[in-house]
């Protein structure tokens, strides 16, 4: 581990060029500047290509004898396979309009990390090898012969990217890093290099259902904790069905939510709010992740991955999936999911809330509606008993998770929720949310600690925000709709705004909720006292 | 920058020295016959060549708020849920570059705060740039068609309303070169974007100022005689072409016309593509539908996945022990 730099230290960023040009500059591949690689047995397991030991700060990296010919028959097939990758190869115009939209960029000053830049690392050897310009002019077209210290630059760059799309909201032409990050990624898993972070988790999910390898009886005992916990609260015994045929409602909500502080107090949330309206629903041990880590691998992984869902709904006989707080799970549904594994099975039908009636046409195809879809339909047709007074002792504000933002739109959504559970609720400012937003620094799998310097400088334009509403508004709570960003928000308010918690939007749900039969509420969800309701 | 200078100023002299040694039927005839039609089959086949390439999934961009709850404003022109959205996304991305004119540039102040300027010049200046060019080739028109249509006319009249010297200033043709000069500057001078600019990216710019400094030269200082340009022009039109006119028309209609038609040849093979494919964008040019609608994916693969049987294979005792319900109960179980 490198020693991590104070916060002044880090953010006296340098926007200067290096003289010489970006093609004869190499990065240093040093501990802290990337992420551990894959073991062989996991990629052997997962029978991803070319599985091998290698460490990425040697100088061999180990590559398979015929790398050159799997890189230029990977890039051929996705070219083909591709539009759109085709296409952003094609028509960048270099205007450097994504420039200085990109998190890593304004964090680390690194000009490879201008959107721009990062795609031209790819696409300098599209051009050397596909196009007739940079076959007969070579560099001057812009073109660079493929070597191995482009390689492990590729591996350096595209595992700095964490595919929020930022840089797509405003380019001329929309094209996407996340697309071209993504094709990256998939010809670096071809020759064998992948993370650890990521490919451990992938392996979990395909084994035991979910990223962190929770076995179905150790999910079942940490669900069960959870209720006891609940109880302890609220006085109310909640029993969630585990693997069963026969009920209305699937619910799959990212592990995350199931294993660490503090997602599992969303997770509470989310039994407690099914609990009081008695929603007909089960959990599933078999399909018990709802993020996917294939898809910061490969589309074939995340399709892999993705398929447990319609197969355990249709064991089940499910009419409908109802999907917890996941950033890139929702970027997988929305964009993905019904292309890769559909049609749905012949048991599911268009989502309808059992509660309200409300037709979820949006999600009529992927029978899949985000939790606080539903829950903001609930609160609009009045059907909780709320007193936000219960999150009195929070100032809260709210991080918009990029893939929802941006691959997605559910803005308002988890808002209406939010104003209708807190008093208390501030934005940051326009640039920072929204369609806008930035990235918490770790998203696409890089939440590893062994890179907390890249993650801290990619957090900062998302910490920096922060900080000014918790100067100016005295904002002490993050709130969101991610499992990732519970794991990654809290070392980046710790850093960037010490003293600002992270809490799911479901917890502030289930402070705020007042269920039947409970008993006087003196403790928050997390069995702190609630200021002003001690007992007398 | 220096090579395309190079390469740019070469190919003017080029032009000039050929219109004077007796190659005008080259390059007043061959070459822009050749130029366009390499422009126009070159254009087609790479416009087929991107269609060709399916587009497996549907991955808008989504700008604004989704189309869900029926009392959630949804925002249609930056999350189009139909292909209605999509058309008007299109249009203002096209005719009005809405992408680029949400540009914003960061600094950081006083050392640690990070602050979002708005940044509209670069927005401002692409957009008069395209729209000169358009008017001006529009313009160009006077010299393809007999009679000249009142459109081509009125729009004449529309962009010398400012009266300014005679012949009469086209407003367009001093915006033209003040974009394309800021464009250029910026390439030079702001250091990020001169640090990713390549040589084929000031190589279309210089050809462009070429082309219209020329064409700028004819119109305002050198002169030509504009009637027997216009006799030439349609005796190429009517793919007759007639070179005696050509002894009338001075060196710099050559120059001219050789610049366009190095940009048309030039075109197909470059980024200035982009003005085909920003039409095929797939985070542009599709709705936000895939969770309300099955979208095909011609080459989807096969499902391969751990099915439950294999799962519950692997951990039926653990599961049966804690009381989960299991499919098939395991060997030593209790009937």
């Amino acid at each position: 581990m490198s020693k991590l730099p104070t916060p002044e230290e880090l953010i006296s960023i340098s926007y200067n060029t290096p003289v010489e040009s970006w093609m004869d500059t190499k990065p240093e591949i040093v501990p802290g500047a990337v992420a551990y690689p894959a073991k062989q047995e996991t990629m052997e397991g997962l029978h991803m290509p070319n599985p091998h030991t290698w460490n990425p700060f040697e100088e061999d990296w180990n590559l398979p004898e015929n790398w050159e010919e799997i890189i230029y028959n990977g890039l051929k097939e996705r070219l083909e396979k591709y539009r759109s990758f085709k296409l952003f190869m094609d028509i960048c115009v270099r205007c450097g309009a994504c420039a200085d939209k990109c998190h890593y960029y304004i964090g680390s000053g690194d000009p490879k990390n201008m959107p721009v830049l990062r795609a031209e690392l790819l696409r300098s050897v599209y051009r050397k090898d596909f196009t007739t310009a940079g076959k007969i002019l070579g560099k001057l077209a812009g073109a660079r012969k493929l070597d191995k210290e482009v390689i492990k630059e590729w591996f350096y760059y595209f595992y700095q990217c964490t595919e929020c799309r930022r840089c797509s909201l405003f380019c001329p032409y929309g094209i996407d890093t996340a697309e071209v990050t993504m094709m990256a990624r998939e010809l670096l898993h071809e020759l064998g290099l992948g993370l650890h972070w990521i490919m451990d988790p992938v392996s979990n999910c395909n084994r035991t259902g979910n990223h962190l390898g929770i076995t179905p009886h150790a999910f079942k005992e940490i669900v069960e904790f959870l209720c006891d916990d609940i109880e302890e609260i609220t006085g109310v015994r909640i029993n969630p069905p585990f693997n069963e045929p026969g009920h209305e409602v699937l619910f799959i909500t990212p592990s995350g939510d199931a294993f660490a502080d503090p997602g599992i107090y969303t997770f509470m949330g989310y039994l407690m709010l099914f609990e009081e309206i008695g929603l007909d629903y089960t959990l599933s041990t078999y399909a018990s992740e709802g993020g996917n880590f294939g898809l910061f691998t490969s589309a074939k992984v995340m399709k892999k991955l993705n398929a447990k869902m319609y197969a355990e709904a249709e064991r089940l006989g499910s009419k409908w999936i109802l999907g917890g707080e996941c950033g890139h799970m929702w970027r997988v549904i929305n964009q993905y999911m019904s292309t890769m594994n559909g049609p749905t099975p012949a048991c599911m039908e268009t989502p309808v809330s059992p509660i309200t009636g409300t037709v979820f046409h949006n999600a009529a195809e992927t029978k899949m509606v985000h939790i606080t879809e539903f829950t903001a339909d609930l609160i609009k047709h009045d059907k909780l008993r709320l007193d936000p007074s219960r999150n009195d002792h929070l100032t809260v504000t709210f991080h918009d998770s990029c893939n929802p933002a941006r691959a997605m739109g559910l803005l308002e959504e988890p808002r209406e929720v939010l104003k209708a559970v807190c008093n208390n609720f501030y934005e940051m400012p326009e640039n920072t949310i929204r369609e806008q937003t930035f990235c918490c620094g770790a998203g696409s799998g890089l939440n590893t600690d062994e890179i907390m310097e890249i993650r801290m400088r990619g957090a900062l334009p998302r910490g920096n925000a922060l900080r000014y509403v918790q100067e100016k508004h005295g904002v002490d709570t993050l709130a969101c709709i991610c499992a990732i960003d519970r794991a990654t928000l809290p070392p980046l308010a710790d850093y960037w705004a010490p003293g600002v918690s992270v809490y799911g939007t479901h917890e502030l749900v289930a402070n705020a909720l007042v269920m039947k039969g409970e008993k006087k509420r003196t403790l928050d969800i997390r069995q702190n006292d609630l200021p002003g309701m001690e007992d007398e | 920058m220096i090579i395309s200078l190079l390469a740019v100023t070469a190919l003017g002299v080029i032009a000039w020295l050929g219109a004077q040694s007796g190659f005008q039927i080259l390059f007043g005839a061959w070459l822009p016959y050749t130029a366009l039609a390499v422009f126009l089959i070159g254009f087609a086949w790479r416009i087929m060549d991107w269609a060709r390439r399916p587009v497996p999934f549907r991955i808008p961009t989504t700008g604004g708020q989704q189309k869900s709850l029926p009392w959630i404003k949804p925002a249609p022109l930056d999350n189009p849920s139909d292909s209605k959205g999509v058309v008007i996304r299109m249009l203002l991305e096209v005719l009005l570059f809405r992408s680029l004119f949400r540009n914003t540039e960061v600094t950081i102040e006083n050392g640690n705060r990070v602050v979002y300027w708005s940044s509209k010049f670069l927005w401002l200046f692409a957009l008069a740039f395209h729209y000169c060019f358009l008017v001006i080739f529009i313009r160009h028109f006077r010299f393809f068609l007999e009679p000249v249509p009142f459109v081509i006319s009125a729009l004449e009249i529309l962009d010398g309303i400012m009266q300014i010297g005679v012949p009469r200033l086209f407003m367009t043709d001093a915006l033209v070169v003040l974009a394309v000069l800021y464009l250029l500057g910026r390439r030079l001078f702001n250091q990020k974007v001169r640090y990713i600019s390549l040589a084929n990216d000031y190589f279309p710019l210089l050809l462009i100022l070429g082309l219209v400094g020329s064409g700028i030269m004819m119109r305002y200082f050198t002169k030509v005689d504009v009637a027997s340009v216009k006799a030439f022009v349609m005796s190429l039109v009517t793919l007759q072409p007639n070179t005696e006119i050509l002894a009338n028309i001075g060196p710099m209609f050559f120059v001219h016309l050789f610049f366009l038609s190095v940009l048309l040849m030039y075109f197909p093979f470059s980024k200035l593509m982009h003005m085909g494919g920003v039409f095929m964008s797939p985070t542009r040019n599709l709705p936000n539908d895939s969770r309300a609608k099955l979208h095909v994916n011609p080459w989807n693969p096969a499902k391969e996945y751990r099915t439950y049987e294999e799962y519950e294979d692997e951990f039926r005792d653990a599961m049966y022990e804690a009381g989960l319900p299991v499919v098939k109960l395991p060997e030593d179980a209790e009937e």
